[in-house]
């Protein structure tokens, strides 16, 4: 018999462990991209204030990373310790995507090391500028391996199943499943996306509070052009991923769209509540489900009535999906304004209100990041391996599970305050101004 | 060499590199903090930063390796060891993540923040005891086989001696590991009274290293005779061990050679380890698991290899480079100049 207990508080562990450690880990592949950007621009333009940009956001880069990496290691062995039936099958499949996750960690781990403790090393920057590589592209290959591993709990393939042994095993096939593209392109897209309206964010907030420093600026025009670039692939590779669960996974879609019955001509539903099986106060976009399922108007789409009861996620996932799509859809067009409104040179983009709406941007993107995890994941329930494996068979027998989940929400209240309190500090105590300052002491007042 | 010996080999190396650079992780975290209380700070705490700035990720991504690499390799491992661990290993993963933030927060922001530090050095000591409870499990007798799930006997686990024989060797190993490589660290730097210390605490944690590691060996007589009669069909490799281990105090005694002395040491960890790792084959976990029974398939060990070499071109360049970049150069470990960003 299992313990339903250790079900339950094994799946709030999980969830617990993985929405703290996405925030870290969305900035870890974030972050060297923009500081690899902001060094190439630096060095390109010639000017001193991105390469101080590229050096600030690596020192606050440090603390993230740190905290990625132990969270990393708790979900890395959580997995086994939480879910020890489902990795022993899983094991034989999907080991091979878990396994270069390690190698892409490893080769980011051994260059961010170097490239953090070689600044004014070398004679020229473009060296330096090389280290940069190898940390962003192991950062977002981590990404994109164990995106792969997650895809596969969604679309399993690669083997036989025969009385309850996998035989004819194929690793290439089981990472290369049909979730996996999509899957891929929008964590990572996003991931960018998110930094890029964080940092945007935190740039937006210095020119607010009283510091009018051109570095800031700078900061802020570079950001949001990302921010905008990966906001539209986020919204291109969405309307995909509409698709890809069209086809091989109509349950989730049609619980996140609360698409009831199978029909033509569906319509998209926006918002409203669900009351007693009815939906109430929706917003109704006709024929726009079967658009963002097959690209017609009028389209069959597989509704909830063909599944059995025990075979559908819960529906308020609907809500995750409304929150994720409308910040996406927001932080689009906020963006988009900001460039047209410093190409047009609109004045109300240097107002104060814009700024404090670029502020709140960074805020609002991580929502839409857990947002959009928890939709994905809790759509795929009552599955641990779609189809082959349900949740609950794959959990610990163990009865500590609810200890654990004590002590581990303690340790992510303290590394929360405490990075954030470490952050604040760096920053505060060192001011831009300050730092430009001293720097052109050192050098004798030959730069900038 | 069949696939399961190549694949529990590769894990065992790692496993071997993480004991290695783990404790001197652990070790440098508790001189640190007893220095701390013993108002030495200021002998070694540059030393010990020095060195571990630039590599405490790495250090960890050993760990991650090893156990990524386990589940991939023995999926059965899972089972039983993930239903069994989760006390143990969620301590373990904890006090991991003390240390991880730690450094970060110290280094950039919270420097000198006492509480933390003790925090961090005692982690040091508890981490290899809350991890090395795995390798007494694996000798068996502490799991049972309930409804056809593994249950851990906690009563049994911590009243046996052989527990704590193993807990003992890995604290005082940590030390011993940590003090000898450190005493070569800060000689490099010509940190004479750095020197002088670690190379006194080298001597102090010798001792205890090899008694405890001699115990060992005295408790699996009683708790797994068949472990206790194949260690004794390896017992070169454990002679050959115990002459590295004089050789390495007669030098660090002498004050003579710190780095042949780091590297006897690494020896003679190395013969013991891989001895006692030989001695403990077929099983993975006695006598439930052994590396035939729960060895992955044939598509995903190839896949696995295939993967490991590959990584590992990537991989070994990479480590020379950071190797020459901060351990092996001059400027960088007299800490001539602070460069990080």
């Amino acid at each position: 018999m299992r313990c339903v207990d250790s079900v339950f508080y094994s799946r709030v562990l999980t969830e617990l462990t993985l929405s703290f450690h996405i925030i870290y880990a969305t900035i870890g592949v974030g972050v060297p991209l923009m500081i690899m950007l902001a060094q190439w621009v630096g060095i390109k333009k010639n000017d001193e204030h991105y390469i101080l940009l590229a050096r600030r956001w690596a020192r606050g880069f440090v603390i993230t990373v740190a905290v990625g990496v132990v969270t990393g290691t708790a979900i890395g062995l959580q997995l086994s310790l939480l879910w020890p039936s489902f990795m022993e099958l899983a094991g034989n499949v999907i080991a091979l995507p878990l396994f270069m996750e390690t190698f892409a960690f490893f080769f980011e781990a051994i260059f961010l090391g170097i490239y953090l403790y070689t600044w004014d090393r070398f004679e020229n920057q473009k060296k330096h500028f090389l280290l940069l590589i190898p940390v962003a592209l192991g950062a977002s290959f981590s990404a994109v391996f164990i995106t792969i591993v997650n895809a596969f709990m969604n679309a399993p393939r690669g083997f036989d199943l025969v009385n309850g042994e996998l035989i004819n095993v194929n690793p290439l096939l089981a990472m290369f499943n049909p979730a996996m593209p999509t899957k891929v392109a929008h964590v990572v897209g996003t991931a960018y996306m998110t930094t890029a309206f964080l940092l945007a964010a935190i740039a937006a907030f210095r020119l607010l509070r009283g510091s009018n420093h051109i570095y800031h600026k700078k900061a802020l025009y570079l950001t949001l052009k990302v921010g905008f670039i990966f906001s539209v692939t986020a919204v291109l590779v969405g309307d995909l991923s509409g698709k890809y669960l069209a086809e091989y996974q109509p349950e989730k879609l049609a619980a996140a769209e609360w698409h009831f019955e199978t029909e033509e001509d569906a319509p998209l539903i926006l918002y409203g509540v669900l009351d007693d099986g009815e939906v109430k106060y929706a917003i109704k976009i006709p024929y726009a489900l079967s658009i963002l399922a097959h690209g017609t108007p009028n389209a069959e789409v597989i509704g909830l009535d063909q599944f059995a009861e025990e075979d559908t996620p819960p529906l308020y996932i609907h809500y995750l999906f409304d929150i994720m799509v409308t910040i996406g859809m927001l932080l689009l067009t906020l963006s988009a304004v900001y460039l047209l409104g410093m190409w047009r040179r609109w004045p109300f983009v240097k107002s104060r209100l814009f700024r404090w709406l670029i502020v709140l941007s960074g805020p609002l993107v991580f929502i839409s990041l857990e947002s959009g995890w928890w939709m994905a994941e809790v759509g795929r329930q009552p599955w641990i391996l779609r189809d082959i494996m349900r949740t609950a068979e794959g959990a610990t027998t163990s009865g500590q599970v609810p200890t654990m989940l004590v002590l581990f929400a303690l340790l992510y209240l303290v590394l929360g305050i405490g990075s954030v309190v470490v952050l604040r500090r760096m920053f505060i105590r060192n001011p831009v101004e300050k730092e430009i300052a001293d720097r052109q002491q050192e050098k004798g007042g030959d730069i900038l | 060499m069949t696939v399961e010996i190549l694949g529990i080999t590769v894990l065992w190396v790692f496993l071997f590199g993480y004991i290695v650079i783990g404790a001197i992780d652990f070790g440098a975290g508790f001189f640190n903090a007893y220095s701390l209380l013993t108002g030495k700070q200021r002998v070694l705490t540059d030393v010990i930063q020095r060195y571990l700035s630039p590599v405490w990720e790495v250090t960890n991504v050993f760990l991650v390796f090893f156990f990524v690499g386990i589940i991939g390799f023995f999926p059965k491992t899972a089972f039983y060891y993930g239903t069994t661990l989760l006390v143990p290993v969620s301590f373990g993963i904890i006090l991991l993540a003390i240390r991880g933030s730690y450094y970060a927060f110290e280094t950039y922001g919270a420097r000198g923040h006492k509480g933390y530090s003790f925090a961090y050095g005692a982690s040091g000591l508890l981490l290899p005891a809350s991890l090395s409870i795995v390798l007494t499990i694996s000798e068996g007798g502490f799991i049972e086989i309930v409804d056809g799930q593994p249950v851990l006997d906690y009563w049994k686990l911590f009243s046996s001696p052989l527990t704590w024989s193993i807990v003992v060797l890995s604290i005082a190993a940590t030390l011993y590991i940590s003090s000898t490589f450190l005493t070569w660290y800060a000689n490099k730097a010509k940190d004479v009274e750095a020197t002088q210390l670690l190379r006194k605490y080298a001597l102090i944690w010798s001792l205890p290293t090899i008694i405890a590691a001699g115990g060992i060996i005295f408790e699996l007589r009683k708790h797994n005779p068949l472990h206790y009669e194949n260690i004794q069909r390896f017992w070169p490799m454990f002679l050959l061990s115990f002459l590295l281990f004089l050789g390495t105090v007669f030098l660090i005694w002498k004050k003579r050679q710190y780095g042949i002395a780091f590297g006897l040491l690494a020896g003679q960890f190395l013969f013991a380890f891989f001895g006692y790792g030989a001695s403990h084959y077929p099983y993975l976990l006695y006598p439930y698991l052994t590396i035939y029974d729960s060895f992955t398939n044939q598509a995903m060990a190839v896949a696995l290899i295939t993967a490991f070499i590959f990584g590992l071109m990537l991989l070994i360049p990479s480590l020379y480079l950071l190797l020459r970049m901060f351990l092996f150069n001059k400027e960088y470990v007299k800490g001539k100049k602070d460069h990080h960003a």
